[in-house]
């Protein structure tokens, strides 16, 4: 009996394997690489990115079997760097669906990020290079971080633990040539945004994020569905009672939803109750729906210089007079805001957030 | 990154016998190349319960530094010998960040940071002893806010700490309950020492001289904590304060008059005492409510239960700034008395018959101690105006007084 259950487990398994297979065999390099799920679960950090085996390919970013490219709406802005976005849940494990806050993961999900930089913008496919490639580990007691720096040669990636500064250099979609020195952050600035309450925490992966199509090599499909479908998450209501964000330059949608939404993903992780930023009173997700919270006539409270001599974080119809226009504006490190994973100013960003608060009345 | 080839000698500290005791490393710097990785790393990596030692020197870094290991102590070889330079910092708005609990930073100082200088957020226990943080081309508008920031915290000791230059607090202590700060030396900041927003502080021997406004006490509306209470001010010296205010506008430090000693701005179960005060141009002592306009139903603008007593005075009052200076003083003439109240007050009944016994302000001072109140809220309220009383013994009584805070990390401080 025992053996006839097996069997008929082993089948449904042989079944189920294509449909992943079907989207995966194309992302994938032909060279097949295990995932290394004991180093995973280590409290103690691989040395190297390879070491994990979360690529097919590490150079081409091609994924190994298993782990899913995705992509967000509204993303993070970190100086203009490029992000390749990956999701990887051990096998027969799935993700829980979240309304409101990020998916919940099983132990064993690993969040990849490689930050890159096409040498010219116009042409994103090529002389791509990989600066890091972070990992976000969920493991027995919680989510961990861990930022791998590529080598110049490009062939590997080494564990960096105190964060690093590199030169970096691009030209951009105007063809003007843009210069920067990249910070790395160091594990604990890592935290600095990625902590809810006093715990780790992913950022991007909530359901209002990921709820967009997504170019598959098998074709476009709403990444939401698609997770599903691989069963790698369970618990997604129809499409409908999703929650869903505007990117940020679709002119076609309501400009507020655009703005808040850039402040939900750019500002909140700090900016809530239960975000490092909690004693600013300065409250940033899109739900947040009491307007001196997201920043509607708020007077600073600890903005020191922060403040640029401005009496309001939101000053409506006046975007010069708005401290969140000022720290947002600002390259210096007692002013700018987000405080880290940014060196230069976000032009389009910044114009969005212009555009907005000039219109409120 | 390789442990291996940086110059950190790690010594494995077993506690001899001692089986509660935590087993921790001991990490020592030097001064030399790449000491900022070096020294993040230890902090990174080490065991909780470390303590990593900072040699004499002076060390210069480009990023923040952060500690997010329970129970690390930051130890160098006093605050004038390990200088940590934040001059040129390319990234982060504070120096050195602390998260996690059970910290210690000691014997050293930390300079020129473009943000904070040390921040603590939502830490247990945490202790700065014998810190210096400093700015060191003196009071300028583009100093750091804060030179030492626990907020959220709670069990917060600052003890023999000086800070100066800083364009908002010397020692800022915001959200926070179970607070001792002593005899320390804050000068040349906006504020010298600002306790705000905070449950259970004690702020006791130490000395501002030379800020805008020497002491604070403040309350602030919209924040996840706030109706501060409990705070006591006593045996310190807050005397010639007479740097102009040169905190960035729109802060509510911008708005302390130069020449300021102490000042308490809402917050209730205040009590001054045994102060030496003097040589404060707009006022020794100030008592507001919080005036501007603010969207929170459950904020107390009011300063309530307070009582100032014993304290000695100097000169005060003699070149008034700010609101000090068009406000009171021509209500009150010169110079403008040593304590004033706003008289701001809640409602009706206790604008014209003071307040209740448990909201009420007292004063027990020496006869040639002046005292205004300024009646501003039944000026409001009476057609006719209200005049100024300047007579004490209306205020006369006490509050409840309460036992020192003690702190866990402080086995010699309690008894004081």
């Amino acid at each position: 009996m025992n053996v006839r259950f097996l069997s008929i487990a082993i089948s449904i398994v042989i079944m189920l394997q294509p449909i992943g297979n079907i989207v995966l065999a194309t992302d994938n390099a032909k060279k097949t690489v295990s995932i290394n799920q004991e180093a995973l679960l280590k409290v103690r950090p691989a040395r190297t990115l390879s070491e994990y085996g979360l690529f097919a390919d590490m150079r081409a970013q091609k994924p190994a079997h298993g782990v899913v490219p995705y992509d967000l709406q509204v993303a993070l802005f970190t100086d203009y760097a490029h992000k390749y976005r990956f999701v990887y849940v051990p096998e027969g494990k799935k993700a829980k669906y979240d309304e409101s806050e990020v998916l919940q993961f099983p132990v064993g999900s690993v969040l990849i990020k490689t930050f890159a930089y096409p040498a010219d913008f116009r042409k994103p496919e090529q002389n791509i290079r990989l600066l890091k490639t972070r990992l976000l580990i969920r493991q027995e007691k919680g989510w961990n971080a861990w930022a791998y720096v590529w080598n110049e040669e490009q062939t590997e990636a080494t564990l960096k633990v105190a964060g690093a500064r590199m030169d970096v250099d691009w030209t951009d979609h105007k063809g003007n040539f843009r210069q920067i020195r990249y910070s790395v952050p160091n594990k604990n600035q890592c935290k600095g945004c990625h902590v809810l309450g006093k715990a780790f925490s992913p950022i991007g992966p909530k359901a209002r994020h990921l709820n967009k199509e997504y170019y598959y090599v098998s074709g476009p499909e709403n990444q939401l569905i698609n997770w599903s479908r691989r069963g790698i998450l369970e618990g997604v209501p129809d499409l409908e009672k999703v929650q869903s964000v505007p990117a940020i330059d679709d002119e076609t949608a309501d400009l507020n939803k655009r703005a808040r939404a850039y402040l939900d993903i750019n500002c909140a992780h700090c900016h809530r109750r239960e975000g490092p930023a909690s004693t600013s009173g300065l409250f940033l997700l899109s739900g947040e729906d009491t307007p001196v919270h997201w920043g509607y006539k708020k007077r600073p409270i600890a903005a020191g210089r922060g403040s640029g001599g401005l009496l309001f974080d939101i000053d409506p119809g006046k975007p010069e007079n708005s401290i969140i226009h000022f720290r947002m504006h600002s390259t210096d490190p007692g002013i700018m805001m987000p405080e880290t994973g940014r060196t230069i100013v976000h032009k389009e960003g910044l114009q969005l957030i212009h555009e907005w608060i000039e219109k409120l009345k | 990154m390789q442990l291996k080839t940086i110059m950190v000698c790690i010594f494995v500290f077993l506690m001899n016998g001692n089986l509660w005791a935590q087993s921790g490393q001991i990490i020592q710097i030097v001064p030399g190349n790449n000491v900022e990785e070096q020294l993040q790393e230890a902090l990174i990596l080490a065991e909780p319960g470390s303590t990593i030692e900072l040699a004499a020197g002076n060390y210069q870094f480009l990023g923040a530094l952060s500690i997010d290991v329970e129970g690390i102590t930051l130890r160098g070889a006093g605050k004038d010998a390990t200088v940590l330079s934040f001059k040129g910092q390319e990234s982060g708005s504070e120096g050195l960040l602390i998260t996690s609990n059970n910290v210690v930073v000691e014997k050293l100082a930390i300079e020129d940071t473009p943000g904070d200088g040390v921040k603590a957020k939502g830490a247990d226990t945490i202790s700065f002893i014998d810190v210096r943080v400093e700015w060191t081309n003196g009071p300028k508008e583009t100093n750091g806010a804060y030179g030492l920031y626990p907020v959220q915290s709670r069990n917060v000791l600052v003890d023999g700490v000086i800070v100066r230059g800083a364009s908002d607090a010397g020692i800022y202590v915001g959200q926070s309950q179970h607070i001792i700060v002593r005899n320390s030396l804050v000068e040349y900041n906006v504020a010298g020492i600002e306790i705000e927003n905070c449950y259970y502080a004690d702020v006791y021997n130490n000395v501002a001289e030379h800020n805008t406004g020497g002491i604070l006490v403040f309350d602030m509306p919209n924040l996840p904590q706030k109706g501060g209470h409990s705070i006591r001010v006593f045996n310190n010296k807050s005397i010639n304060n007479d740097t102009d205010n040169f905190a960035p506008a729109g802060n509510i430090v911008g708005t302390v008059p130069r020449g300021t000693g102490i000042m308490v701005l809402s917050n209730r179960d205040i009590e001054i005492f045994e102060n030496e005060i003097a040589g404060n141009g707009s006022a020794n002592i100030l008592l507001a409510s919080f005036q501007q306009e603010y969207d929170d139903p459950d904020y107390n603008p009011l300063p309530q239960n307070v009582y100032i007593h014993d304290n000695t005075y100097g000169d005060g009052g003699f070149n008034p700034d700010k609101e000090v200076k068009t406000i009171v003083a021509p209500l009150t003439g010169m110079p403008v008395p040593d304590i004033v109240w706003d008289g701001v007050v809640d409602g009706v009944w206790a604008a014209m018959f003071g307040p209740d016994s448990d909201d009420a302000i007292y004063v027990k001072e020496a006869d040639d101690t002046t005292f205004v109140n300024l009646q501003l809220m039944l000026d409001v309220i009476l057609p006719w105006g209200a005049s100024i009383d300047t007579d004490k013994s209306d205020y006369t009584g006490s509050i409840r007084t309460r036992d020192a805070i003690a702190l866990p990390q402080d086995s010699d401080g309690a008894s004081e």
